[in-house]
């Protein structure tokens, strides 16, 4: 995880602690800066609103007004929202597993779909993959080589077929192979699209067709550069499609992805993973503290 | 897009025109209003200190404040300034004096570049141009096969490169070019970060090797305040010669995408609206500016007439209409054109002054699927019954709503409002046969 996240560390934030000494006083001037790299993470206007009144707060009411301190409790503030919920992947010891793949278009479903087969694997499951995206050109190929890479079985559907009956294949062709966990890819769509957040609604149903209770997680993958749209886009997902957790992906850039924080408040959605590089290994399970740490580090 | 910026930013206004005089408290709440709104639409916050900082020393040096005019004056203040935000004139693409013309797509990974150079082949096709498509995204798995499959939908020529002959294989099909009578050559190339090193290099490489004509850095429009990061690091290695913003279709408010031109300079000279292969438009900064303030787009509205309401059949609608003699049939059809003039609710906002209106309708999805089931309840009526309505008893009504998985009451609903459309044609008909079609204030 650090060393995921590590990469994002270096920038702007350094200069809130250009003062550098355990002892710098709160300024007027630091507390603009502080208030800016929350905003340049992507933080929700409205949270940063209410953290920077907290800060006001405790500098004036309580002393805590060296910089260390204020960041400290800032952070503490944060990984709360995060701390929220539990951030185990749903429905161990179901026969099989079934895990659902959701998103906007490009927010990197495909790659996490790959890549959390690869951790299943390793963790010691037999995850069967789903080729659901017969939408988008070679989206099926696409998936394909990535269960050829990390050794997965698949099965995929025709391009322009039926993405609902795809899972529907998948999941039986799981129980009757003994697969322990099914991971669907489905294609991407705008939330704004209300056919196709139908048809993801349909998907949903369909599965619960092959196996009571299926899907046991709805994974809705965000891009972690971003902004604001990422919370109208859980708002939805949530509504059309139930989803019960969050990826969100290309944290190995410059952005902070800090629009779960509004996301992970208001829907009480967790964060469960973070894709953090391209290849199949760079997908970590989140850590809220070191999820923050990030946005605001510690030292300089 | 746009329009959700445009809506908090005429509450703000209002609210400030409701002051007799702007007294320096007013004129700060506005600005903090401004300032909420530009965060909340994802606008660079550099950006965004700049143009209020901009704003309030106009405001300032024009004496606003007590001014009986100052309200007036102030909006017309930040009028301008987001204006001068998104650049003036629209940017065209340029074209090679001598040789093909090369068009490279560069950006962050999932940014749209794939889609795009289909895109963007296919509108320049329109134009008379003949393209050719390059696959030059040796790194993710399939990209290759996705732009062949594209190619081949649009029943354009590709050629793809491999790793490890990436600028000789891109160099070769440009050069190539000529000989096939290809004049357009579109490159598309792998997403990667800014920071990526190798990455940035590869790019760079590939760049000054094949010296595109025009180089553009796709950027999504529901970016964050990331993007104008990114962008400077692109332009900062690479000589960016424009930018094209993807999924405007969706919701988002836009604000980081814009903001790049103000914080780069780079203009904005294409966006792409859906997922269609002809959804690829040009970008005019005075037509946007126009809709996120609010004031309507009647040119693009009046384009995308022009360019998908088949206009044989609106005058035969027109005229049934006239005549009282517009049916269910009629009416379908008239949904499908408006329909593939894009979601209803944009369409309103591009008339001036409905951008409030809109706003009362439900909000996309919803909209969307309430157009659905009145399409699902006039598909399951019998010919008759769609040009006589008066036919339908108890029981049809029932078999309407089974067969279209609507409820009665629905299915009465709709019957109820095209009844009263029909009541309100007749009322309309010696108005409009006695001349000209009234004209709408705009
Ligand atoms: N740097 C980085 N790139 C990523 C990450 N996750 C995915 N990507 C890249 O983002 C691009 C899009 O990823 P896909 O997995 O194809 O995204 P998708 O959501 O399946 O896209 P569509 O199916 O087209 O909607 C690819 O180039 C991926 O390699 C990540 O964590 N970091
Ligand atoms: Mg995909």
């Amino acid at each position: 995880m650090k060393e995921g996240l590590a990469r994002t560390r270096f920038g702007f934030i350094t200069r809130l602690f250009a003062g550098g000494e355990t002892s710098s006083k709160v300024t007027e001037a630091w507390l603009g800066e502080l208030e800016e790299a929350l905003l340049r993470a992507d933080l929700s206007v409205t949270l940063v609103d209410s953290v920077m009144l907290q800060v006001r707060d405790i500098v004036a009411f309580q002393k805590i007004d060296t910089v260390p301190r204020v960041l400290d409790a800032v952070r503490d503030a944060l990984v709360a929202v995060l701390a929220n919920g539990d951030r185990e992947l749903r429905g161990a010891g179901q026969k099989p597993r079934v895990i659902l793949v959701v998103g906007v278009n490009g927010s990197g479903k495909t790659t996490t779909a790959a890549k959390l087969a690869k951790r299943l694997l390793q963790s010691g499951e037999t995850p069967l993959l789903a080729a659901a995206d017969t939408f988008r050109a070679a989206a099926i190929e696409q998936l394909e080589t990535w269960a050829g890479r990390i050794g997965v079985p698949i099965v995929s559907g025709r391009p322009d077929g039926d993405p609902a009956a795809v899972v529907f294949d998948a999941v039986n062709a799981a129980i009757a192979r003994g697969n322990s966990v099914v991971v669907a890819d489905t294609a991407g769509r705008l939330h704004t699209k209300g056919h196709l957040m139908d048809e993801l609604g349909k998907i949903v149903r369909v599965t619960g067709r092959a196996r009571e209770g299926a899907p046991d997680e709805v994974l809705l993958v965000l891009d972690g550069t971003q902004g604001q749209n990422a919370i109208v886009q859980a708002r939805q997902f949530t509504k059309d499609a139930q989803v019960t957790g969050i990826v969100v992906t290309k944290l190995d850039g410059t952005a902070k992805g800090g629009a779960v924080f509004a996301i992970a408040d208001e829907l009480k959605l967790p964060v469960k993973l973070l894709g953090v590089g391209e290849r199949a290994d760079d997908l970590i399970p989140m850590d809220p503290r070191a999820f923050v740490d990030a946005l605001l580090p510690k030292g300089a | 897009m746009f329009e959700q910026l445009s809506d908090r930013l005429t509450d703000t206004f209002a609210k400030l025109q409701g002051r007799p005089r702007v007294t320096d408290a007013d004129l700060d709440e506005a600005l903090r209003d401004v300032r909420v709104a530009l965060l909340e639409a994802d606008v660079n916050f550099k950006v965004v200190k700049t143009l209020i900082a901009t704003v309030r020393e106009r405001a300032i040096g024009e004496n606003v404040i007590a001014n009986i005019s100052g309200a007036q004056q102030t909006v017309k203040i930040v009028h301008d300034a987001l204006a001068e935000m998104l650049g003036g004139e629209t940017a065209t693409l340029a074209r090679a004096t001598s040789g093909p013309t090369v068009i490279a797509l560069v950006g962050l990974q999932g940014s749209g570049k794939t889609t795009t150079a289909a895109k963007l082949a296919a509108s320049l096709r329109k134009e008379g141009r003949r393209p050719l498509l390059v696959a030059a995204d040796v790194h993710r798995p399939a990209a290759i096969d996705q732009l062949r499959a594209l190619a081949k939908q649009l029943a354009l020529p590709m050629e793809s490169a491999s790793e490890t002959t990436l600028i000789a294989d891109v160099t070769n099909a440009i050069a190539g070019a000529a000989a096939n009578g290809r004049d357009t050559v579109i490159v598309d190339t792998a997403g990667r970060l800014h920071i990526d090193d190798a990455m940035m290099d590869e790019v760079a490489s590939l760049v000054s090797a094949v010296k595109p004509t025009e180089l553009l850095l796709v950027v999504d429009a529901m970016a964050g305040q990331d993007a104008v990061e990114a962008a400077a690091a692109f332009k900062a290695r690479l000589p960016i010669t424009g930018l094209v913003v993807t999924k405007v279709d969706s919701d988002a408010r836009g604000g980081a995408s814009l903001s790049i031109r103000a914080a780069t300079g780079i203009p904005v000279k294409l966006m792409g609206t859906s997922e269609r292969l002809d959804g690829l438009e040009p970008f005019h900064p005075d037509r946007i500016a126009r809709r996120i303030l609010g004031m309507g787009d009647i040119l693009t509205l009046v384009e995308r007439a022009q360019e998908h309401v088949d206009q044989k059949e609106a005058e035969e609608s027109a005229r049934k209409f006239l005549e009282s003699r517009f049916t269910f049939d009629d009416f379908y059809k008239q949904l499908q054109q408006i329909k593939k003039m894009g979601p209803l609710g944009d369409l309103m906002k591009m008339i001036p002054g409905m951008g409030a209106i809109a706003k009362q309708l439900p909000d996309g999805p919803t909209a969307e699927r309430e157009l659905k089931r009145v399409e699902a309840i006039i598909s399951s009526m019998t010919t008759q019954e769609r040009v006589d309505p008066t036919l339908m008893n108890g029981s049809r009504r029932k078999r309407i709503a089974g067969g279209s998985g609507t409820t009665v009451s629905e299915v009465n609903h709709l019957l109820k409002q095209f009844k009263e459309m029909q009541t309100q044609m007749k009322q309309l008909r010696p108005m409009l046969q006695g001349g000209r079609l009234p004209r709408m204030r705009m």
